[in-house]
Order: structure tokens, then C-alpha cells, then sequence
């Protein structure tokens, strides 16, 4: 191993982490301030998230990173071989296997257990932050539960465009108490936040922690008369045929021809390998790439 | 007849200067009391100090709260103190940016309050912000457009609507007009003076206008360093001044 204290960062700031971790899970929604270290990345790239995994991981873990879905990106990349090289911990790209997962803007097709963990990057967690600028006024309007302005949002949504255009970090409620922001997956995955396992949220620039403990109720905030719809695009994967999975849609050459997959790669691959094959799809192992 | 809102040896000072001090009043519904005086003798810390802006430093300000009768503002803690704010006060500004969300459609705005106390039907919302904004007189088009595209005088109409909307019984008014030029304050006058009579309001307004208060207030307070140096009916105190201070302020106004 690495001459690193176990995840990189010291004993001391991780129990100081795991206080914050802990006062969270205690108070569903609730931002916790912590004071967030410099990390060898910069704002923007998970800085919160890689903290709060630093403090949760044990040798005995199993950790998986994903960006918008995928394990093979530059920023899941990085954050894997980071944990590898400081904290030595097996890595895996699949879900089942995975104890810790980190993510940034998904949350993974396949439903998740109890005992694994989902670490959320977050980059602006206070979801009345565009509404409301003063951090004094949102805090008290947390305090007090005063959360009209959040359907003010919504308003403005339909009276623009006719629905609720709001398409991620949609604003959930939690446990019936705090509003709060679920970083900015896609709604497609909001229903999915009410889950088996723990939900972490780390925002390092911000320098908030918070946490959604395993079957908390959380509820996506709506009007009586245009409800909370989770939408993906209307198509079927074209590499393996899931029709209930959320899809990235890529343009693949000049004449605007397109082609829809599966965000979640480990998913799309473990459908193919079994055999399940899109409209464009190829058995795997005989992929161009 | 219990009142409104009654004040009690209200102070507030800031360090050694005096905000305002010794000030009492009983305000009954539908009255409408105006406050005189000039810059700085205290008329918009008292309204702050009754609207909760401001905590004073001494005295009581009882609220005829509709569920348990006459309740001290200062002493309530702050979520009902802030409830009172949304659904039975209404704080009108000066300056219309300070009481609108600028980047918020006509429509948001007013409807903002409604959804503050529970309304969460678009539907519904939206008819009830197309209302108001007809009884304030701006078109029904209009409703999508930012407060940035309106004018002076239509903010002031808009900021109107947004507080009017939850139908409250006590509004406070600091200079509704001041800024808008003659004509425009007019018009708004006449839709203030023909609301507060129609919803049966009680109303505050601090002003530095005479004609405003002859034309909306039915009592009347002159302030002078903090201190009140004269009350009355309004016609009573503009025609027959008796503190040497009212008889200058009455005999400052320009006439034309």
C-alpha cells in the first residue's frame, strides 16, 4: 500500500465527517455544515462525495463510482483509482457487488440492498438557493418550515412552458419535514430515493453533508392539478432493449442520425450479457469499441 | 369594540439616539391611521417595530389574532409572528423592489402568498392571481411578464395585489406613493382608498405627503424626533394645527 492514512484524509477529519454523516441520518433532509477539507481535485468533481466515502469506507469494502450513469468516464475513473492507490479497497463495476457506491447524477437502475451505501456529489444543496440568495433567510425558512417559495419555482415552471419543466435536482420532501435538493440526478430517478439503502449527500464547496436513511418517505413536490410525473425519453435502449431504464440520447453522425442508450452502463452490459439485444445492438464482445 | 391593534408605550432606540419612543394608539377595524413627519423623526421605525421588523426595546403590541382574541406581537415566537405576516398583515414598501421577487413572473408574485399558506392548486392560483391583478388594474396579459418590465406605478399596483391576495385585515404602508409621479400616485390613491374601503381594511400608512393622508387616513399621528407630538382626526389636525411643529408641517405644503 500507499504511504496515504487509509482514504487519504486523516483519522481526526474523518470522525469529524462521520459526526456530520451521523447528525444527518439522525435529521432526514437536514444540512449539516462540516468543514470541508482541500481535496487533490478541484470543486466541481465530487470533492464532497470523495470525503464522505473516505469516511465510510472500510478495508472490507466494495467500491464503485458512476458519472451521469457510467463507470467509464473521466470523473468515475479518477475517483476509482483514487480510492484504489489511497485506500487499497476492491473495486467492481457492478451494482450487486458494490458495498460503496459514489455517484454523481444517477441513481443506479438495479434496486439497491440493505447494507450498501449511495454517496451523492452535490454541487449547490439548498434547493431555495435560486429563489432566495441570503443563506440567513433560507436557513430560517428551513427552521420554520416555511417553504412556499419552492412551489413558486413550480409555478413559474407551468405558467412558462405549460408543465412542470423542472427535468433534475428536482426538489423532494423529506420524512415530512425538510425540502430538499437530491443533487441533480433526473426526475426519472426521484422515485427510486425512497430505497433500502443509506443515501449520503456531500457537497464540498458548499460544505454541507445531509442524508436520507434507508425507507425515509420522501416526496417530490407537485400541484393537485399537474402531478409529479418521472419522465425519460419515449424509447427503448438500442443497445440492449430496456424499455425502463433512463436514456442518454447520442448523436452518431453528420445526418442527425441518433441512437438512445442506456445511462446506467453496467445495467445495459449485464441486460446484453444475458442476452437481451436493442434495435442497434450487437451481442457483447463483438462491439467496434 | 375590541381594537385591531393597540400600542403600547412602544420604544426603540439605537444606542444612545431615540427611534421613537412613548408612542401609543388603538387602532379599530376599518380605520385607517396616518403617520406624519419628517425624514427621520422615527415614523418608519415605529412601523417596523408594530410590522415586526423590529424588535422594540420596550412596550406591547396586541394583535386581535382571529382564533385567541388580543396577543402581544413582540413576546409571540417567530413562526407565528411570521404567519401573521403572511396571512392577516400585509407590509406595503416604499419601494416596490423590496416588497417583489423581481425574477418572478406578475403571476408568481402574487401568487406567492396563497402558496406560503397551503394552496397548491395551479389552477386555482392562477384565477386568483388574474383576479387581483385586474382589481389592481393591470392587464390580464401581463401576467407572465417579470415586475423588471413594468412600471413604477405598475409595481406599485403589482406589490399591492401580491400583499391584498390572502385578503389581510392589517396593512401597513410605508410611502405607498412616494416616487411615483402626480398622476400616477392619483390613480393609485383612488384604488387604495376604493380597496381599504371595500375589504373594510384597517390600515398604517407613514408618509411625508399631506395629501395622501387627507385623502386615505381617517386619524392622524405627527411625529417629530421620535417623539408623537400631536394626534387627531385627520381634517381636525391639517385645518386647525395645534403643536408648532404640525402648524409649520401644514404650512410647508406647496400650493399650486
Amino acid at each position: 500500500m500507499s504511504e496515504y492514512n487509509f482514504a487519504y484524509l486523516d483519522e481526526q477529519t474523518k470522525r469529524m465527517i462521520r459526526r456530520a454523516i451521523l447528525k444527518g441520518l439522525a435529521i432526514p433532509g437536514y444540512q449539516v455544515p462540516f468543514a470541508s477539507r482541500e481535496m487533490p481535485m478541484p470543486y466541481g468533481w465530487g470533492t464532497g462525495g470523495v470525503q464522505v466515502s473516505a469516511a465510510v469506507l472500510t478495508p472490507d469494502d466494495t467500491f464503485k463510482v458512476i458519472d451521469q450513469g457510467a463507470d467509464d468516464t473521466t470523473n468515475a475513473v479518477s475517483i476509482r483509482r483514487f480510492f484504489e492507490k489511497t485506500a487499497g479497497v476492491a473495486v467492481t463495476e457492478a451494482t450487486a457487488q458494490a458495498s460503496v457506491i459514489q455517484t454523481r447524477h444517477r441513481i443506479p437502475e438495479e434496486v439497491l440492498r440493505e447494507g450498501q451505501i449511495l454517496v451523492y456529489q452535490v454541487p449547490i444543496p439548498e434547493p431555495l438557493r435560486f429563489l432566495e440568495p441570503s443563506e440567513v433567510e433560507t436557513r430560517k425558512m428551513h427552521s420554520l418550515e416555511e417553504y412556499g417559495l419552492m412551489h413558486v419555482k413550480l409555478y413559474e415552471d407551468i405558467s412558462q412552458h405549460g408543465a412542470i419543466a423542472t427535468a433534475y435536482a428536482y426538489p423532494v420532501k423529506v420524512e415530512g419535514r425538510y425540502v430538499m435538493d437530491p443533487s441533480p440526478i433526473p426526475k426519472f430517478d426521484n422515485p427510486k430515493l425512497e430505497m433500502a439503502a443509506i443515501q449520503l449527500f456531500g457537497a464540498g464547496r458548499e460544505q454541507r453533508i445531509y442524508a436520507v436513511p434507508p425507507y425515509s418517505k420522501v416526496v417530490s413536490l407537485d400541484f393537485e392539478d399537474f402531478p409529479f410525473e418521472a419522465s425519460k425519453a419515449d424509447h427503448a435502449c438500442d443497445l440492449c432493449g430496456a424499455e425502463d431504464s433512463y436514456l442518454d440520447e447520442l448523436i452518431v453522425d453528420d445526418d442527425g442520425g441518433r441512437l438512445f442508450m442506456c445511462s446506467d452502463t453496467d445495467y445495459c452490459q449485464g441486460r446484453r450479457k444475458a442476452g437481451h439485444l436493442g434495435a442497434k445492438g450487437t451481442p457483447v464482445g463483438e462491439d467496434a469499441a | 369594540m375590541t381594537p385591531l391593534l393597540q400600542v403600547e408605550n412602544i420604544a426603540k432606540f439605537y444606542g444612545a439616539r431615540v427611534g421613537c419612543t412613548d408612542v401609543s394608539f388603538d387602532l379599530f377595524p376599518g380605520e385607517v391611521m396616518g403617520i406624519v413627519g419628517e425624514s427621520g423623526s422615527g415614523k418608519s421605525t415605529l412601523l417596523n417595530c408594530l410590522a415586526g421588523h423590529l424588535t422594540p426595546d420596550a412596550g406591547a403590541v396586541r394583535f386581535d389574532t382571529r382564533t385567541e382574541g388580543l396577543r402581544d406581537t413582540v413576546t409571540m415566537n417567530e413562526p407565528e409572528r411570521r404567519m401573521l405576516g403572511r396571512t392577516d398583515w400585509a407590509f406595503v414598501h416604499q419601494h416596490a423592489r423590496d416588497g417583489l421577487r423581481m425574477n418572478v413572473s406578475a403571476g408568481g408574485n402574487v401568487g406567492e402568498r396563497l402558496m406560503a399558506v397551503g394552496a397548491r392548486h395551479y389552477g386555482q392560483i392562477r384565477d386568483a392571481a388574474t383576479d387581483w391583478l385586474g382589481r389592481v388594474e393591470i392587464a390580464a396579459d401581463r401576467i407572465d411578464d417579470r415586475p423588471t418590465a413594468f412600471s413604477g406605478g405598475m409595481q406599485q399596483r403589482l406589490q399591492i395585489a401580491r400583499n391584498l391576495v390572502t385578503g389581510p385585515r392589517l396593512v401597513f404602508m410605508d410611502e405607498p406613493t412616494g416616487g411615483l409621479d402626480v398622476s400616477v400616485q392619483a390613480r393609485l390613491l383612488d384604488l387604495l382608498r376604493g380597496l381599504v374601503r371595500e375589504m373594510g381594511l384597517s390600515a398604517i400608512i407613514v408618509t411625508h405627503d399631506l395629501a395622501v393622508v387627507r385623502l386615505l387616513a381617517d386619524r392622524l399621528m405627527v411625529m417629530k424626533d421620535g417623539h408623537v407630538v400631536e394626534t387627531g382626526l385627520t381634517d381636525q389636525v391639517l385645518d386647525d394645527p395645534q403643536h408648532a411643529y404640525t402648524q409649520l408641517l401644514v404650512s410647508s405644503v406647496l400650493q399650486v
